[in-house]
């Protein structure tokens, strides 16, 4: 089991000049490792749906590919979109983040915890590249393999749960947010 | 009256890019012309809200999309729905399949579909236009030219 810093630590080492999603508990943390205008802190989010929103920007810029930090209790209410990330080939890095609480609540557990194997799940899913860490050296050691080459992959991480953890709270307003990774998609403000 | 190969040639007119669906059963009769348009391309997704949730990426990455579900995956997309047009601000065009619309009007279904469909719509505060068999396809690209002009989201319920 590796502690969620470790685990953004790779991620930022490794990320390259893709755009980052990043909701629930890595929401709160990544700005610590990256904050240009290609990182989308998404909060307030849409329940489940950091995969689809981005499948959806990896579709529309397929030379710049997407990371998404996802939780698990996140991916299990959206599970489909393992389905349609396997379905429509992009370049899509889907980030499991698995701590089996609901941590962005208080750390209630979620439905499965411990039993749940997400990796094998995205694999069923029709999804070939997929990959499982659990210890900070080991994904240290394998990041580099998985986050890179042509998506879609999935990683699950099998990260420290944290109990009473604040909600987190994104680093700038919405509108900003968007004007800025609009900008640095190279788009003019309408 | 609506077809597959006139819907196709109106979005296509409008310079749509993505339809983002999942097909119902009267909607689902465009499958071949959809797949086959030279310029759309035929997204499937597995449930609503991420076909709202895909369109919207596709919006921010610079595409035109426009979402095709049935108002019964319109109800099961409420929270995606909400954050993608009132949180991020992100304008989509919907086209929604109101189930059994036109049995209703008539008093021959008990369906529940046509009762919720436009207040839900209104719910979420995005402006629409019913459709039935009076209006034609240049209605929908007339109503998307509209709604790009305004950048606003638009929906246009099709009476089925």
């Amino acid at each position: 089991m590796m502690k969620l810093c470790e685990a953004l630590e790779v991620v930022a080492l490794h990320r390259g000049q893709r755009i980052v999603v990043a909701t629930m508990s890595a929401a709160g943390e990544w700005p610590k490792w990256s904050d240009t205008p290609l990182d989308f802190i998404y909060i307030p989010s849409a329940m489940g749906q950091a995969p689809s929103l981005g499948l959806g920007l990896a579709l529309a810029q397929p030379e710049r590919g997407v990371l998404v930090l996802n939780g698990d209790g996140c991916t299990l209410m959206n599970l489909g979109c393992l389905v349609t990330l396997a379905h429509h080939p992009a370049n899509v890095f889907l980030l499991i983040v698995e701590n089996s609480l609901y941590e962005v609540t208080g750390g209630q557990p979620t439905a499965g915890a411990g039993r749940v194997d997400f990796a094998a799940l995205a694999k069923a899913a029709g999804i070939e590249r997929v990959y499982r860490f659990d210890r900070a050296d080991a994904w240290r050691g394998g990041a580099a393999e998985a986050l890179s080459g042509p998506g879609p992959v999935v990683v699950s991480l099998q990260v420290e749960g944290r109990i009473g953890q604040k909600t987190p709270k994104a680093p700038r307003p919405m509108s900003e947010q968007i004007a800025r990774l609009r900008g640095g998609l190279g788009f003019t403000p309408s | 009256m609506f077809d597959g190969a006139s819907v196709v040639q109106a979005l296509q007119d409008c310079g749509v890019t993505h339809v983002v669906w999942i097909p119902d059963s009267d909607l689902g009769r465009w499958e071949p012309e959809l797949r086959e348009a030279p310029r759309l391309q035929l997204l499937r997704v597995c449930r609503e809200g991420e076909a709202i949730a895909l369109a919207a990426g596709l919006k921010l990455g610079g595409k035109n999309p426009v979402v095709l579900i049935q108002c019964t995956g319109l109800f099961e997309a409420g929270d995606t729905l909400r954050n993608i047009l009132h949180d991020l601000h992100v304008p989509l065009f919907l086209l929604i399949g109101v189930r059994s619309y036109r049995a209703h009007q008539k008093g021959e279904s008990t369906d529940s579909c046509p009762v919720f469909t436009e207040p839900i719509v209104r719910a979420w505060q995005i402006p629409y236009v019913l459709l039935d068999e009076r209006h034609a396809p240049s209605d929908i690209s007339d109503a998307y030219r509209r709604a790009s002009a305004k950048n606003e989201s638009f929906a246009v319920l099709l009476a089925e």
